[in-house]
């Protein structure tokens, strides 16, 4: 870009007019804020290095697939098995998305394609709002609440992958909401006139050009929206009712890889620790992977 | 005419969506609000919970959640608002820049249980900080840089170029543009997302679990140990006992959350410039 040129330029060119003095201070300046920057890439580093260091006995002496593919986890046994655990997670979170995507993108439609100005000012920071609920306040309201009425609806007590899809397709509304009103809103004005000005409806111009348009965008939004249900864990902790199996149903409890950690970790030693590590490891690699596929999603747009 | 009636109908879906989304915040709120308010008193928010059932008040658990919430604002700021200088500033984009990008998308994705394993791992053990408020400000920190960063980042693109080069014609150095013209100017904006990122780390449960503690404690120093609210809440919960307090509890936390989205608005409203 022309501008940065200019600038820097002009700065380049006042310091040879500035004492030495200046210029070392300036470059100190700058070599503080890289250190600021370059905290980011440690921290992760460091999460990296750490949980994957606590981890490693569980891989070396148990072994990968004995880990990620044992079919049952029973610490008081020595099984270390994760299969149903990543069933767990991966069956919340798919019945979360599939609740909460239509909710999600829907409300971003209405805000930036519907709601007049005043609505807006209502519904926007409400969505910002159900996003600074805390988590554990979202699975007291589960246990409180949804619980009882998803036991009378399974005849049980109603812990269980319901209970869990419902109040996380709530908690990944706003960050799905937010991101894809982000997208929608991003799409420039004259695309929609264009649209109308051939005499199509509201519901025309949504379907047929602003969503397509927005596309990846939304995409991106569901993924990182999946990336949040994945990784919760107080209110998926209070909702699944923690037992290590396969799914066996809406209203049979079961249990996920964040709820696992949870459960175990306050008495766990030895052996026991490293997988619960482990797990946290593998977290966090699904976590970078879904981060990893939002940037080559979002390169395809490019 | 058959387009309208679809045009009508797809209108509506998309109004109630909108609408069951505004519907179950306001649910959530007013069922807390209303099983909460009958305990909330000047006792609850300032005496111990005691005996086998917690009676009595959450006054330690409040003061451990607003003190490491604070310490964590302390470690945090500063070293994502002078990151987001660098991002903003100073860097030509290039890998670097991609690399330190693609650390702070990560970091924002980590899931807290395992940010509360890494503290647990790092801090409480490795370090031997112990279960403290330090360690859980340092984790909570590690949380909030990337809310920070991006917030501070999008402030100081959206200062105009021509201040700043209003003030390089007039013989400024960078540093001095940048502290005393672009800061000033994105600084709103720049608190307003420290104050998001607070109200996050308020609410923060799993992370503060394991670098925390549980015990029930006023903390004096950052090397003491405490229970925050969100912890109370979850062990309240959990075993079932004394549910007033958890209704008491839950409705402070969200009482809490909403003052910091309020002030946070406020604040972008009464001061924005840029």
């Amino acid at each position: 870009m022309s501008t940065t040129d200019t600038s820097s330029s002009v700065a380049r060119g006042t310091l040879r007019l500035v004492s030495r003095e200046t210029q070392v201070k300036e470059w100190l300046l700058a070599s503080v804020f890289f250190a600021c920057a370059f905290v980011a890439v440690l921290a992760v580093a460091l999460i990296f290095a750490f949980v994957g260091w606590k981890a490693w006995p569980i891989f070396s002496e148990v072994g990968i697939s004995e880990f990620l593919f044992g079919r049952v986890w029973a610490s008081s046994e020595e099984l270390y098995g994760i299969l149903p655990l990543i069933q767990g997670s991966f069956v919340v979170t798919l019945g979360a998305l599939v609740i909460g995507t239509p909710l999600a993108v829907g409300t971003a439609v209405f805000l930036s394609e519907i709601a007049s100005p005043g609505v807006r000012a209502v519904v926007r920071p409400a969505v910002e709002l159900l996003a600074g609920i805390p988590s554990v306040v979202y699975g007291f309201f589960g246990v409180v609440v949804v619980r009882p009425i998803v036991g009378d609806l399974t005849g049980g007590i109603g812990f269980g992958p319901l209970t869990a899809w419902v109040i996380l397709a709530i908690m990944i509304v706003p960050t799905i909401a937010a991101l894809s009103e982000d997208a929608l809103r991003s799409i420039p004005m004259g695309i929609r006139e264009a649209s109308y000005a051939m005499g199509a409806t509201t519901w025309q111009t949504i379907r047929k050009v602003v969503v397509p348009a927005a596309k990846i965008g939304i995409i991106d939004a569901i993924i990182l929206g999946m990336g949040r249900a994945i990784g919760e864990t107080m209110a998926v902790l209070m909702l699944v009712g923690n037992a290590p199996q396969f799914f066996a149903g809406i209203g049979q409890p079961i249990s996920t890889l964040t709820s696992q950690i949870v459960m175990d970790m306050g008495y766990s030693t030895g052996t026991h620790r490293t997988a619960l590590f482990g797990m946290a490891a593998i977290l966090f690699l699904i976590s970078m992977g879904l981060v990893l596929t939002v940037r080559l999603v979002s390169r395809l747009r490019d | 005419m058959e387009k309208r009636i679809a045009n009508n109908i797809a209108v509506g879906v998309l109004w109630v969506a909108a609408g069951i989304t505004v519907a179950v915040l306001g649910a959530i709120i007013l069922y807390v609000l209303v099983n909460g308010v009958r305990v909330l008193s000047p006792e609850f928010i300032v005496t111990r919970p005691h005996g086998v059932n917690a009676e009595g008040g959450i006054g330690p658990t409040i003061v451990s959640t607003m003190y490491v919430t604070g310490l964590a604002m302390l470690i945090c700021a500063p070293v994502a608002v002078l990151a987001a200088v660098y991002l903003a500033e100073y860097a030509h984009q290039g890998r670097v820049v991609n690399v330190i990008r693609f650390a702070a998308d990560s970091l924002a994705s980590v899931p807290s249980i395992v940010m509360g394993l890494f503290g647990f791992a790092l801090f409480v053990e490795a370090m031997g900080i112990g279960l403290s408020m330090l360690s859980a400000a340092l984790a909570l920190a590690l949380l909030m840089l990337p809310i920070v960063m991006r917030a501070t980042e999008e402030a100081i693109r959206a200062v105009p170029r021509y201040i700043r080069w209003g003030s390089y014609g007039m013989g400024a150095t960078k540093w001095q543009t940048v502290s005393r013209v672009v800061l000033p100017a994105a600084a709103p904006r720049i608190i307003t997302g420290i104050v998001l990122a607070t109200g996050r780390a308020v609410g923060e449960t799993a992370v503060v679990f394991y670098t925390m503690g549980q015990a029930i404690n006023i903390p004096i120093t950052p090397l003491d140990s405490g229970r925050p609210m969100t912890v109370h809440l979850y062990l309240l919960a959990v075993d079932g006992i004394n549910l007033p307090a958890a209704y008491g509890t839950a409705l402070l936390l969200m009482i809490m959350i909403l003052g910091f989205n309020l002030s946070a608005r406020w604040i972008l409203k009464r001061y924005r410039k840029v």
